[in-house]
């Protein structure tokens, strides 16, 4: 079980309030991902779950028990951290093995929790080595094997991919879905990475300066962004966020258009621009074209556009999926 | 083109470094060739060309006792800094790993005593050495040099264990190592190169130490600084003997330097080129 509730939970450094007031439920099982700008407070908030920090205000439950006042140690959960965080002194093995014997398990449940997790981990082989002789991505299977082996009631990751390279951190990512389809473990996972969150999350929570700006999966935040906010984090390449007159012929202050919801053409269209930048990828294009009247937008198709830069090309945007914000920023 | 260009970078450089080792150097050499020449050469000025007697050497053992100050400098020199490590490491822990507002300018207070003369201090702390009875003692003259090498094996200390990633430290606390087991199994074994590269500068330091250790002992206690300096006195100077007498004092710990070397430059550069 790992249900996890935070109740009007704060957090102040001093006089500086990074958490103002955060309630949240995660349900059992769920994968769950922080997701923010950087010093938005989603490590902080994780760091008080953990109890690595102690909370300002609130309360925090775990499977319906009080926590707030207990050691990191006794919640149950399982914690990955960014620098991997490894005891550089101990072999693969002993690293996998501390925290059952910090909990005076008996040596066979040791060595046969060991093999079992190395073996999920593929780190058979790797047992006897010390972590400065492993790669990056082998380090963070270890952090991961060590948390594995506690079978805690929920695992935290705080920015665990960060450290590694573009194509090392697509194949983690994908070992970290597989493995939590296999547990069925909560999973709360931070990151600033919007792809992590998009492909990893059952729920993205997506914070900033402290507060929760939204909550909700995936593709929710994605087709019904509640702010300006949320429509600018999430999505890549950003929403072309756009006011003036073609926002006030549709009755809002701000209006929002992904970049893949414009119809390109050479000939005709609602928009006329200029190409300033076209990045041809195969199988997308990113054209950044600077419109008449309107000013700096991007559009992205699929496949291949013939388009350079100084080319004059128009652009139709999908009525249906257009957003529209009010004054305050909020989706109307 | 660019290839003989550096080679000629590199023959300067080497030059360069060889010319600034030998003026560091130079001392040392001169002292060991002065202990084997004889009283008249010695005096006689400027010569690198000695001839080669041994003589002062046995001269210096069988006027003086070598044996004696030697086993009080080993004692001295171990003993202040075992004593300036018990008081040391939790000092600098504590400052490592719960910093309060002032542990910046805790710090800089011990240093800044570094850079009060000694002199300034020498009445009093002899007056306290006498009337404690402490004078010409070997625990006296310890937890001198304890106090005096303390801001700068506490500064080292704290260098290294702020080096120890914290995210560690929550690692192992989060895996349910209490205080006591978070200290044995992980901080320990992590900080040991960084306690050894002190133990051993300390060592070093309080080996050198001559200004307390001098003033502060007359026989019982005195170490092998004393014991060269009781060759410049009473009956002139001897410079060959003196010389003897130097290069046996600093050959113990030049022994121990050449061993260590790659602990000690690992050490003193530590934190700064990391």
């Amino acid at each position: 079980m790992g249900s996890i509730t935070l109740s009007n939970v704060s957090k102040s450094f001093g006089e500086a309030k990074v958490i103002p007031s955060i309630d949240l439920e995660i349900r059992d099982g769920e994968f769950v991902v922080f997701v923010g700008p950087s010093g938005c407070g989603k490590s902080t908030l994780l760091r008080l779950i953990a109890g690595l920090e102690d909370v300002s205000g609130g309360r925090i439950l775990i499977d319906g028990q009080d926590v707030t006042q207990k050691a990191p140690a006794q919640r149950g959960l399982a914690m990955v951290f960014q620098s991997y965080a490894l005891y550089p002194h101990m072999s693969v093995r002993n690293n996998i093995a501390f925290p059952l014997k910090m909990a005076k398990v008996d040596k066979a449940v040791i060595d046969k929790k060991v093999s079992d997790a190395a073996g999920i981990l593929n780190l058979t082989d790797y047992l006897e080595r010390r972590p400065s002789q492993l790669s990056g991505g082998q380090r963070q299977r270890v952090a991961i094997g060590r948390a594995i082996v506690r079978e805690p009631s929920a695992f935290l990751f705080d920015e665990p991919l960060s450290n590694l390279d573009a194509a090392l951190r697509g194949t983690m990512r994908l070992e970290i879905s597989e493995l939590h389809n296999q547990l069925k473990t909560t999973m709360i996972y931070v990151t600033h990475d919007q792809v992590e969150a998009m492909t990893m999350a059952d729920k993205i929570v997506v914070l900033n300066r402290g507060n929760i700006e939204q909550v909700g999966s995936p593709l929710e935040l994605y087709s019904k962004p509640r702010n300006l906010f949320v429509a600018g984090f999430i999505g890549s390449p950003r929403m072309n966020l756009i006011e003036g007159e073609f926002a006030r012929s549709k009755g809002a202050k701000t209006v929002g258009v992904r970049p893949e919801h414009f119809a390109l053409s050479h000939e005709s269209g609602l928009w006329s621009g200029i190409v300033t930048v076209a990045e041809h990828l195969g199988s997308d294009t990113f054209l950044h074209v600077n419109v008449d009247g309107i000013g700096q937008v991007n559009a992205r198709c699929d496949g291949e556009f013939g388009a350079r830069h100084g080319d004059r090309i128009y652009l139709t945007p999908n009525e249906t999926k257009l957003h529209r914000f009010d004054e305050q920023g909020l989706a109307i | 083109m660019a290839r003989a260009v550096t080679t000629r970078h590199k023959v300067i450089a080497t030059a360069a470094a060889w010319a600034v080792a030998l003026v560091i150097f130079f001392p040392i050499l001169y002292t060991l060739i002065t202990s084997i020449k004889t009283e008249p050469e010695a005096i006689a000025g400027f010569s690198l060309i000695p001839s080669g007697t041994f003589e002062n050497y046995v001269t210096v053992q069988t006027q003086r006792d070598y044996i004696k100050p030697f086993m009080n400098s080993v004692i001295l020199s171990v003993g202040s800094t075992i004593l300036a490590l018990i008081i040391g490491i939790p000092s600098a822990w504590a400052m490592a790993f719960s910093p309060t507002k002032r542990t910046k300018d805790v710090l800089m207070w011990m240093l800044s005593t570094k850079m009060m003369p000694a002199v300034a201090v020498l009445v009093p702390i002899y007056l306290m050495f006498r009337d404690f009875g402490l004078l010409d003692t070997r625990i006296g003259l310890a937890i001198m040099l304890t106090l005096i090498n303390l801001p700068i094996v506490i500064w080292m200390l704290y260098t290294y264990f702020r080096e120890i990633p914290g995210e560690i430290l929550e690692a192992a606390r989060m895996d349910g190592a209490g205080l006591w087991q978070e200290i044995v199994y992980v901080l320990t074994p992590m900080a040991v190169p960084g306690i050894a590269s002190t133990l051993l500068l300390n060592i070093i330091l309080a080996w050198n130490e001559s200004f307390w250790t001098i003033r502060l002992t007359t026989t019982n206690a005195a170490p092998l600084t004393a014991f060269i300096a009781s060759f410049s006195s009473p009956q002139g100077l001897f410079w060959a003997k003196l010389s003897a007498a130097s290069t046996m004092a600093i050959a113990p710990i030049l022994i121990m330097g050449w061993f260590s070397q790659k602990q000690l430059v690992r050490g003193l550069t530590f934190g700064a080129v990391k």
